[in-house]
């Protein structure tokens, strides 16, 4: 019990959602608060927790850390997935930020207004296909069957990408079809222990969001 | 001239500014090709040196970097401007991410259409005063020290002085209730590297307009 991480967040995918995703893969036991009325939300900014008055908030190693990216940094150097050195950081660093922007707009896409649908879809299909996805499986291509992105071992960056493809299966399955070796790090990363723990039903991995989450998020936190 | 960085981006501060304020102050000189036609940015994108065919890019230690916070990671870590230990960086990266979110405030700023304007303006304020600048003016209340994070110059100290230039620049009267940033802002403005990149002359770039917005949808077609 001591010593287990806290991450109080919205009971749905938020910018939380990967980081329950390193910590998953890490190895590392977390608890969950959930937010689930604007009081909860007003009493952690009351009791000073949130530095900047917003969440995801980690309670960890007896530190409140925020703001996502911090977060993942650190896990990801406490646990060793964040390279060896400052050239493998750095490449870790422009995949894991080319990710983080598609990642933008594919976790938005639920959120869109009906009549904008079909222009993201489109634009998250031009962007999947044509942009980001063609990197990575050079990479993976030019590592000469190397198993991870970065260093011939697990990064964070694997983790990362791996959730990636899960949420653009969900909004189109086919996308990934012209790119085997991610599909290939899918498999793998996925059937790795803990992860393959994270994904199982009853695991804190959280299902995609429906149209009544989203409005109960709406409620909490007004946007 | 070999091994001088080369920052490819357009002759604007946008999402660019940071890296070239830290540069500045970790006192790395360095040059710029400005990107100032479609053809230069197609140049770019053919000749395969954008991995995400974005900029900006700078071209460093025989790699071209990409991706804004990576290359700002990369050259803080290279400089020594990134904290002792896991800790210290974990205290920079809050800061950081908590700056980055007000400064894009900003930038959203210049293109919001004129009948959300005031809308906007009214929430930078409100964020400036009661989220933002609060919680910095506490960081340093909370040590006494000349700078953010353990008792040396990071890239937090000089991210948040880039970001305390530019509130100023909206409206200086949000700096008056506090003093401990101001005397922060004094501070790093006076070391000599920054000092030089504040001077005319240097490579710092002036505040953007819509109107630079304006010209370089033209020019780029978006």
């Amino acid at each position: 019990m001591a010593g287990k991480p806290v991450l109080h967040d919205f009971n749905g995918r938020s910018r939380m959602e990967s980081i329950r995703w390193l910590l998953a893969a890490a190895g590392v036991e977390f608890e969950e608060k959930f937010i689930t009325c604007p009081e909860d939300l007003e009493r952690l900014k009351n009791d000073g927790l949130l530095m900047f008055q917003q969440i995801p908030l980690v309670e960890m190693d007896g530190m409140k850390l925020v703001q996502s990216r911090a977060i993942l940094n650190y896990i990801a150097t406490k646990y060793n997935l964040y390279g060896k050195d400052m050239k493998e950081r750095l490449l870790i660093d422009m995949y894991t930020e080319g990710i983080l922007d598609l990642y933008e707009i594919v976790s938005r896409l639920p959120r869109t207004p009906p009549d904008q649908i079909d222009s993201k879809t489109a634009l998250i299909r031009d962007r999947t296909k044509n942009r980001y996805f063609p990197v990575f499986e050079k990479v993976m291509l030019k590592s000469h069957g190397q198993d991870y992105l970065v260093g011939n071992k697990l990064s964070r960056v694997d983790i990362l990408l791996v959730e990636l493809l899960y949420l653009v299966e969900e909004v189109d399955v086919s996308l990934l079809a012209d790119f085997p070796l991610l599909q290939a790090l899918k498999t793998r990363i996925s059937n790795l222990p803990n992860v393959k723990k994270f994904l199982q039903p009853g695991g804190q991995r959280k299902p995609r969001a429906t149209q009544k989450v989203i409005e109960e998020a709406r409620k909490i936190f007004k946007f | 001239m070999a091994g001088k960085p080369v920052l490819h981006y357009f002759n604007l501060r946008a999402r660019v500014e940071s890296i070239r304020w830290l540069l500045a102050a970790a006192g790395v000189e360095f040059e710029e090709k400005f990107i100032e036609t479609p053809e230069d940015f197609e140049k770019l994108r053919n000749d395969g040196l954008l991995m995400f065919q974005q900029v900006p890019m700078v071209e460093m230690d025989g790699m071209n970097l990409v991706q804004s916070r990576a290359i700002l990671n990369y050259i803080a870590t290279k400089y020594n401007l990134y904290g002792k230990d896991v800790k210290e960086r974990l205290l920079i990266d809050m800061y950081t991410e908590g700056m980055a979110d007000l400064y894009e405030m900003f930038l959203q700023l210049i293109v919001t259409p004129p009948d959300q304007k005031d809308a906007k303006i009214a929430l930078i304020k409100d964020r400036t005063k009661n989220r933002y600048l609060p919680a910095f003016e506490k960081v340093l209340k909370s040590h006494g020290q000349d700078y953010l994070v353990g008792n040396k110059l990071s890239k937090a100290d000089i991210l948040l002085t880039e970001l305390l230039y530019t509130v100023e620049e909206f409206d200086a009267s949000l700096l008056a209730s506090f003093p401990l940033l101001q005397a922060l802002k004094a501070r790093i403005s006076n070391l000599p590297n920054v000092r030089k990149f504040l001077q005319p002359g240097s490579q710092r770039k002036p505040p953007t307009t819509e109107k630079m917005i304006e010209e370089a949808r033209k020019v780029f077609k978006f």
